[in-house]
């Protein structure tokens, strides 16, 4: 089975996020009001085949967890979506 | 008998020739080889340098994926074994990746590369590159990064400082540690840090940006010497 | 998008070539109309000349590289009957204008390679990735001759700040100059930094690159040898930039919004890869020739490499690695996708040339073959789509004679502009020039670039005129400068231009280096406009005076057109680098006072010329008279002396006199102390002829201000006057206080705050001159 796994990296609450708060600065300075908790991350993609889709999950926790996301300063979670292998989309 | 020098280079790696230049003109009887980031074994070897640069072009994380590379399973057990492996700036980075030295870097709170002298003061243990520093003495140096940041978490921080593995924090020019000396806002002005052994040390400043009079004052020859002086002193 | 599709390659390869055959078959119907002509940009005269060479209608991509390569970035079709006024040949030019770069002798077997380039419009468009790629372009322009890079310089020009849109282009552009070099590995080490409303819609954006390589090693951009295999070597070729030559030499209608795509995107790690690899490449005995695939992309290297060689080639653009679906040869053939080079090697070492790129992520794959007979011909699966002779593809293009005259009432060497009344205080004056935009510290924009990487750098930005760095394994340096001064060339462009040329020289002499060689970045708005050409060619006039004068022949460099958007037109830009070199590189000298206790003095004479000066910009508001003259003989005797002097040791410090003049300069050198060194100036040459505003703030050349241990004075007057350079004593250097006359009493702290305001040891500030935000 093909699945897409969409996973979302973030830094973990406590630690420093000057990006998060440049966005929100910059946001602030084009006028919207009410601009609350700012934080900037990142978003990866993966195509994979697993048998099904808790197999893929455990695959796609063990990415996370060995590379994907810094174990001191990152948090990650994801979804997954089957997708038809066949697709054409790059 | 002569020291035995590899300096690692990935793809991307960009101060290796310099990190070679400096080790061989101060220390005279050492032996300095680039070593490539496929090669599985350096038990021949008394030190590995892990220099500076964008390995592979700071993807992922600034030093992830050179951690991932062949060698960091033979520079895990070299550093196990009590090998001397010394990481400068993304050489740091990529050994908080392999798990040999506690934290993280990230971006710089400004936001924006830093490039120019940052002095620091040694402390702590003895490390590999600070074991020849004079306690009371300032050290300028070259800084040149945009996540050197560092972070830790509180009870982390602590037991470094409790076992001394703070061996390098960031001052001014009378030796005074203090936020505005700092060019990253790492946490307690951090500038670098060393396992319990000492053999392990990262430093986000380059030495080797500052090993002679013609580029700077000479400071940075201290820490090589003291690269040979650790290793001479036999930790393994 | 869902297809109910089989998993059989039949079926898929079937879906394939047809197709394939649709692509062909609409790309045959094309019909060449006049609007589509001119959708190329190209005009009637050209299209008829292009019939006449071709004996026939050109297909669609015939048309498309007939388009670029006779368009004004790749064929200089305006500039290039003009620019053969330079002087461009010497006893040390091993290479001058004509290759990827130019490249000087610099004894003991070792060259030095460099040129200079602008990525104005994409850097508007898109600021960090239009500056990025101007780095890494410039970048493959040096090692594509087997040359490493060095270091980088960037002279950039913005609207002031105060501007939002001006603000954000000049953050993105030192980001993405940053962002690449940084990652590449190659010092930022030079360069500067310019503000006036002109470019305010039309950044400007030079980036010059040094390198060196044995002097007996150099490789070109040929393809000599019929029969040998051309190969495509670095990034798969996308949609990027498509157009971009031609979109480099149209006006922009508008404020970019749609221009987006045609800006290329770069990858510096790939470029590194590149940079290591080719450098690895040019060291084989099996290649022929390399060139960077810039704008225009394959089509502009394949026509000049068969050029150079006359020879021709047949490329099968089916065999070029893409990285979008459908793309059409015509696609492929203008395509600007970065880090990439075409190479010709010799029959039989394909696979060593393979071998050499495995494992390292980059594209190395045969896409056409050297022929003889000068024709380039494309074919496109088993089709020809083109059929060209290279000749008229890279030298036919008409030379466009263009119309011009002076703007009116522009009246040559007249009286320079009025002085300010009531003269406001010199001491006021000065903070307030320091403080300006023009003039302040430029540590929050070289503090993001790395300038320390490869351990190579003797002087950093800010110690000094010119940038410095050693050679390994040998006693000499090299010095590199940019510099540009678009306000004086707008007042007199001649004169402006012939000074620009002086002042690079300066640059180098003052850290001790004797000038070599020039790379020039010419930015002018659009040639059509008789005015604007006037600027050129008077510009070009002066160039070629200066080069001549100095002794630095033209090796290299670039023409930018067409930088306007609207009503709002660039004032003239020729941008000079200059390249010198220091026999020892412990006899270099920065600009920064060094010890107490020593003598300070002028170089050069004092004449008050305020019209152009940033004084008279910041008290009247706008520029007027005709700019400081320029006395290119008194330069070459100061420069001669400045390099004399590095020789025998006589100064502590020099630097020149230009923008902000001669008070800013003195404080500059105090500002560039390590110590908080200060002056005590007791005499300035001119006090009571000249007023104290022209004499201070005047920006006249042929001078620098020097210190020196007293002990040295005799040596250096009598030098001096052996050379005919005016030797005036000033002052002395003094702790942490700058007295000038009885005009200016400071402390050098006072100073700095306005000059460099910062918030910690890493965070300079930039607010805009109106006070507007800072960071």
């Amino acid at each position: 089975m093909s699945y897409r796994a969409h996973i979302q990296v973030t830094c973990r609450p406590g630690v420093l996020d000057p990006e998060g708060k440049a966005v929100k600065e910059a946001l602030e300075r084009l006028g919207f009001a009410g601009v609350g908790r700012t934080r900037v991350g990142k978003l990866i993609e993966i195509d994979l085949d697993a048998a099904d889709e808790t197999a893929a999950g455990q695959t796609v926790e063990r990415m996370c967890t060995e590379l994907l996301a810094h174990p001191v300063v990152e948090r990650y979670s994801y979804h997954l979506e089957p997708r038809d292998a066949e697709a054409g989309e790059p | 008998m002569s020291l035995s020098v590899g300096v690692v280079r990935f793809p991307g790696t960009n101060c290796e020739t310099e990190t070679v230049r400096a080790l061989g003109s101060t220390l005279a009887d050492a032996r300095v080889e680039l070593l490539d980031h496929r090669r599985g074994d350096l038990a021949d070897l008394d030190a590995v340098v892990l220099p500076g640069g964008f390995s592979y072009g700071d993807y992922l994380r600034a030093g992830a994926i050179a951690a991932r590379a062949p060698i960091g399973a033979a520079v895990r057990r070299f550093a196990a074994a009590g090998g001397v492996v010394v990481g400068i700036c993304n050489g740091f980075q990529q050994l908080q990746e392999l798990g040999l030295l506690p934290g993280a870097l990230i971006r710089n709170r400004t936001l924006r590369f830093f490039c120019g002298d940052v002095h620091l003061r040694p402390e702590g243990r003895p490390s590999a590159v600070t074991c020849e520093l004079d306690r009371g003495a300032v050290y300028r140096i070259p800084v040149a990064h945009g996540e050197g940041c560092f972070w830790a978490e509180d009870e982390d921080l602590k037991r470094l400082e409790d076992r001394g593995q703070i061996v390098l924090r960031y001052c001014d020019a009378q030796g005074v540690v203090d936020d505005g000396a700092n060019p990253n806002g790492s946490l307690g002005q951090v500038a670098g840090v060393a396992n319990e052994g000492g053999n392990v040390v990262g430093m986000m400043p380059h030495p080797e940006r500052n090993a002679d009079r013609l580029t700077g004052n000479g400071d940075g020859r201290v820490f090589f010497r003291s690269l040979a002086a650790f290793c001479a002193g036999g930790a393994r | 998008m869902t297809t109910t599709a089989t998993n059989s390659c039949e079926a898929r390869s079937k879906r394939f070539d047809s197709a394939i055959v649709n692509r062909l078959r609409s790309l045959a119907e094309v019909e060449i109309s006049p609007e589509m002509v001119r959708a190329h940009g190209l005009d009637e005269g050209e299209f008829r000349d292009i019939v006449a060479i071709l004996g026939r209608q050109p297909t669609l991509v015939e048309l498309s590289i007939f388009s670029v390569m006779w368009s004004e970035h790749c064929c200089y079709k305006s500039s290039r009957a003009l620019l053969r006024n330079l002087p461009t040949t010497g006893p040390r030019i091993l290479q001058g204008p004509g290759e990827n770069a130019g490249a000087v002798d610099l004894g003991d077997n070792l060259a030095v390679v460099f040129k200079v380039e602008s990525h104005n419009h994409p850097s508007f468009v898109m600021p960090y990735h239009g500056a990025a790629t101007g780095v890494g372009g410039i970048l493959r322009d040096i090692f594509t001759l087997g040359a490493r890079p060095i270091a980088v310089l960037d002279a950039l020009r913005f609207g002031p700040t105060a501007d939002e849109i001006s603000r954000t282009t000049f953050l993105g552009v030192v980001d993405g100059i940053a962002g690449y070099g940084n990652c590449i590995g190659v010092p930022t080490v030079g360069g500067e930094l310019h503000f006036d409303p002109s470019f305010a819609r039309n950044p400007i954006i030079n980036v010059m690159a040094v390198g060196v390589i044995e002097a007996d090693a150099l490789v070109f951009g040929r393809a000599d040898g019929p029969g040998n295999p051309v190969f495509i070597l670095g990034a798969t070729t996308g949609r990027d930039g498509i157009h971009g030559a031609t979109f480099a030499s149209d006006v922009m209608a508008g404020d970019g919004g749609e221009s987006r795509p045609q800006v290329q995107i770069g990858d510096p790690f790939v470029g590194k890869e590149m940079m290591e690899a080719v450098l690895e490449l040019t060291r084989t005995d099996y290649l022929v020739g390399i060139q960077d695939m810039g704008a225009a992309g394959l089509t502009c290297s394949s026509v000049e490499m068969s050029a150079r060689s006359g020879t021709g080639m047949v490329l099968e653009l089916e065999r070029v690695p893409v990285r979008e679906e459908g793309m059409m040869p015509h696609e492929i053939m203008l395509s600007e996708s970065q880090e990439r080079m075409l190479a010709v090697v010799e029959a039989g070492s394909e696979d060593r040339l393979r071998e050499l790129f495995a494992g390292r992520g980059l594209v190395c794959e045969q896409v056409g073959e050297v022929r003889d007979g000068g024709r380039l011909e494309v074919r496109w699966h088993g089709r020809t789509v083109a059929d060209l002779p290279v000749g008229p593809l890279a030298d036919g293009a008409p030379i466009v004679a263009r119309a011009s005259a002076p703007p009116a009432g522009w009246r040559g060497d007249a009286e320079p502009g009025p002085l300010p009344e009531p003269m406001p205080g010199v001491e006021e004056t000065l903070l307030r020039l320091l403080a300006s935009e023009s003039l302040r510290s430029r540590a929050y924009v070289f503090s993001q670039y790395d300038h320390t990487v490869r351990g190579s750098t003797v002087l950093r930005p800010g110690a000094a005129d010119a940038a410095v760095l050693r050679l390994a394994g040998r006693e000499d340096a090299i010095a590199a400068t940019l510099d540009g001064n678009s306000r004086h060339v707008a007042l007199h462009p001649r004169a402006g231009a012939a000074g620009t040329v002086a002042e690079a020289a300066r640059n180098l002499a003052c850290v001790g280096a004797r000038p070599l060689a020039v790379t020039d970045g010419l930015n002018f708005a659009d040639p059509g406009r008789p005015e604007v050409f006037w600027q050129f060619a008077e510009s070009v006039t002066g160039l070629a005076e200066g080069c001549r004068a100095l002794g630095t022949p033209v090796v290299s460099g670039n023409v930018s057109f067409y930088n306007e958007t609207g009503e709002l037109r660039v004032d003239p830009t020729p941008t000079v680098g200059m390249v010198g070199q220091l026999e020892r590189a412990d006899e270099v000298r920065g600009m920064g006072l060094r010890t107490a206790g020593d003598a300070v003095a002028l170089l050069g004479t004092n004449r008050g010329r305020v019209s152009g000066s940033e004084y008279q910009l910041l008290v009247d508001g706008r520029p007027s008279g005709s700019g400081p003259g320029v006395d290119l003989e008194a330069e070459r005797a100061l420069i001669e002396l400045l390099v004399r002097t590095a020789g025998e040791r006589l100064l502590r410090s020099a630097h020149d006199v230009s923008q902000g003049g001669l008070l800013v300069a003195l404080a500059e050198c105090c500002l560039a102390s390590g110590d908080d060194l200060g002056v005590e100036v007791d005499e300035v040459p001119g006090h009571g002829e000249l007023r104290a505003d022209a004499l201070l703030f005047g920006e006249e050349g042929a001078r620098a201000v020097v210190s020196h241990d007293p002990q040295v004075g005799g040596r250096l007057r009598e030098l001096a006057t052996e050379l005919g350079v005016p030797f005036h004593p000033l002052g002395r250097v003094v702790p942490g206080r700058f007295r000038v006359l009885d005009l200016v009493d400071l402390s050098i702290q006072e100073m700095r705050d306005v000059w460099c305001p910062r918030a910690g040891v890493a965070d300079f500030l930039w607010p805009a001159d109106d006070g507007r935000a800072g960071g």
